[in-house]
């Protein structure tokens, strides 16, 4: 070590160089435009299809910026330059199938969509009547309402114990683990677990409504209790001593303290939860079964569901198959817009009961 | 309305640790009594246990007597939460909470023990404790507004109004102005001289300059070694402490030739 520190001597302490050549700003976008053109010609040359192009001027983009950068700026720029390229490519590429995705759903679903798709059953409809997804929409409503009621107070009220009393306890510990056990279990189990435990209640071949909420109350429990567990960690153990030394009892504090600091951290795992079951298939082919009518009763009869609903309007669409595949891609859209709406919801209402700052 | 403290043979632990052993003083009332002493000799400890805050950590725990108007504390038919009521206290860093505006957060004590109020009784709570703290003058005009969205010397200022809004008989204060500038922390430094008059006052406090100046009692905390538990050296009355104290220790830690 000393060898080649002695092989080495130290550069002058008058020399401060903090200049040296720079990449102009627009660099990106001159590299950018050249990748471009470059993968284009070439795709074209060669005969490659759009896909090809577009990985073509990726890559000539990467491998461009970096040797420019490490030729004119040195080594710890060129890296930088690398990295952040391969960063945003990873980006891009994860876009992709959202985008597509997206597109496809909206340019097959919007035709769907009319004032009888949101108010007609299918009761009765046989082939290019007009239908709608009704039943399928008050069914999704309802049952992911159930497992919200079922869930929130059970998940919340878990996370309390956890974070609030358990703590080092071996109870929370072993809780902890157990939920993220269920955190694994596939939806399929949780439906099949749902029906066993209504045919032991009512008899085999049982179908209504309210198991598909216990179900999916089942999935999302785990996802309740480690979204809140977390959001009352972030609490500060400051306010709640500030709270004690107010002689507040600790379960008051735990309501009127800790509980509104945390709610919009709370009330976004919430949301993410429901939007994390609301397209859950399999547990609800299982014990929500499939109905053409509109049932309003969780505790009776079959109940449509959306996803239920397109996996059978697109795998039996009957004849004509072409309204039937039409609606499955419009009840999809429906599906996704009110996953998005839930989202927005939950950040408005985050950003409602957020803590003021004032500032 | 202030209360007298005695301690007797208070060893306070967490777990096995024992951290502060062997405590006997007596706190007077309507007087400010300050504990000083270096860093994690168990002053801030001490203060806690006098509140029963120190158990709300896991696993801490206390022997010995600490007796209020002839009530001891950690009696088993004591309420903590009944203790903490009369025993107010004043956090380190300013903690209000975020939810509340700083009417709110004045009247946290009474509304999150629910009790009802009218508005006019609110009211005047909210302004009697704001002008105890000497708060009222610069947020008067935006008493809706948030309690974080103070500086922070208003922010402590409002936690002590918070504090005495539930009229307590002994305030205990934890390094309120460690964290403060010089004019806040004379700010507090004035308040605690008028609170004087009405309460029996406890700080903690790092700064031997600031003891000497607002207290009556001083008491000084050190280890009594290295890995040892905390002890009380010395308790006398302020200007013994800092002029002629009885302990060789004392006077070197207040001397500056500590260590």
């Amino acid at each position: 070590m000393s060898q080649t520190l002695e092989k080495k001597p130290a550069p002058s302490r008058d020399a401060m160089p903090l200049s040296g050549p720079r990449m102009p700003g627009s660099a990106p976008y001159l590299v950018a435009a050249a990748a471009l053109a470059v993968g284009v010609g070439l795709g074209m040359i060669l005969g490659g299809g759009l896909i090809a192009m577009a990985i073509l001027a990726g890559l000539t983009f990467i491998v461009g910026i970096t040797v420019w950068a490490w030729a004119l700026e040195g080594r710890r720029s060129g890296v930088d330059r690398l990295v952040m390229s391969v960063v945003w490519a990873a980006f891009a590429v994860a876009l992709v199938p959202l985008a597509s995705l997206v597109w496809t759903v909206l340019s097959n679903g919007i035709p769907a969509l009319s004032a009888e798709f949101f108010t007609y059953s299918m009761r009765g409809v046989i082939g290019d009547e007009p239908g709608g997804i009704y039943h399928a929409l008050i069914g999704t409503l309802l049952i992911t309402l159930g497992a919200t009621v079922i869930s929130v107070p059970v998940g919340i009220m878990t996370a309390i114990y956890i974070v609030e009393y358990g703590r080092t306890a071996r109870l929370a510990k072993a809780i902890t683990f157990l939920v993220d056990v269920m955190t694994g279990i596939p939806s399929i189990v949780a439906g099949l677990f749902a029906y066993a435990l209504f045919v032991l209640i009512f008899g085999p071949g049982v179908r209504l409504g309210f198991g598909g909420s216990v179900a999916l109350s089942l999935l999302m429990i785990p996802v309740v209790v480690r979204a809140t567990e977390e959001m009352l960690k972030l609490v500060p153990d400051e306010l709640r001593e500030a709270s004690y030394a107010l002689g507040v009892p600790k379960w008051r504090t735990i309501v009127k303290v800790v509980l509104p600091t945390s709610l919009s951290g709370i009330l976004t795992g919430v949301t993410l939860a429901i939007a994390r079951v609301i397209g859950e298939t399999a547990p609800l082919l299982i014990i929500a079964g499939s109905t053409d009518s509109v049932n309003f009763n969780l505790f009776a009869d079959r109940m449509q569901t959306l996803p239920v609903f397109i996996y059978y309007a697109y795998t039996q669409p009957g004849v004509p198959p072409d309204p039937s595949i039409e609606r499955a891609w419009g009840a999809a859209l429906v599906l996704i817009a009110i996953v998005m709406l839930l989202n927005l919801l939950a950040r408005v209402v985050g950003k409602v009961f957020a803590p003021k700052t004032g500032r | 309305m202030a209360k007298s403290i005695d301690v007797s043979d208070l060893n306070i632990y967490y777990g096995d640790f024992l951290a502060v052993q062997g405590v006997n003083m007596t706190i007077k009332a309507r007087s400010v009594t300050a504990f000083i002493g270096p860093s994690g000799c168990g002053k801030s400890t001490f203060l806690r246990s006098l509140n029963r805050m120190h158990e709300v950590i896991p696993g801490a725990r206390v022997e010995g007597k600490v007796v209020v108007d002839g009530q001891s504390l950690y009696d088993p038919s004591i309420d903590p939460v009944a203790v903490r009521r009369q025993i107010g206290m004043v956090f380190q860093r300013p903690n209000p909470f975020p939810t509340m505006s700083i009417y709110d957060n004045v009247l946290a004590g009474n509304r999150l023990n629910s009790r009802r109020m009218k508005k006019s009784e609110a009211d005047s709570i909210v302004e009697r404790s704001l002008k105890g703290a000497n708060l009222w003058n610069e947020v008067k005009d935006r008493l809706n507004k948030p309690g974080m969205g103070l500086s922070g010397g208003q922010q402590q200022r409002l936690c002590i109004a918070r504090a005495i809004a539930v009229e307590p008989q002994v305030l205990l204060m934890d390094e309120p102005c460690s964290a403060l500038d010089p004019i806040s922390t004379s700010a507090i430094e004035d308040l605690i001289h008028e609170l004087k008059s009405d309460y029996t006052i406890v700080i903690v406090t790092h700064n031997m300059q600031q003891a000497a100046r607002v207290s009556d009692e001083t008491g000084f905390f050190n280890l009594k070694a290295t890995g040892q538990p905390g002890q009380l050296v010395e308790f006398n009355p302020t200007k013994k402490v800092f002029s002629n104290p009885d302990e060789p220790a004392t006077e070197a830690y207040i001397s500056g030739r500590f260590g």
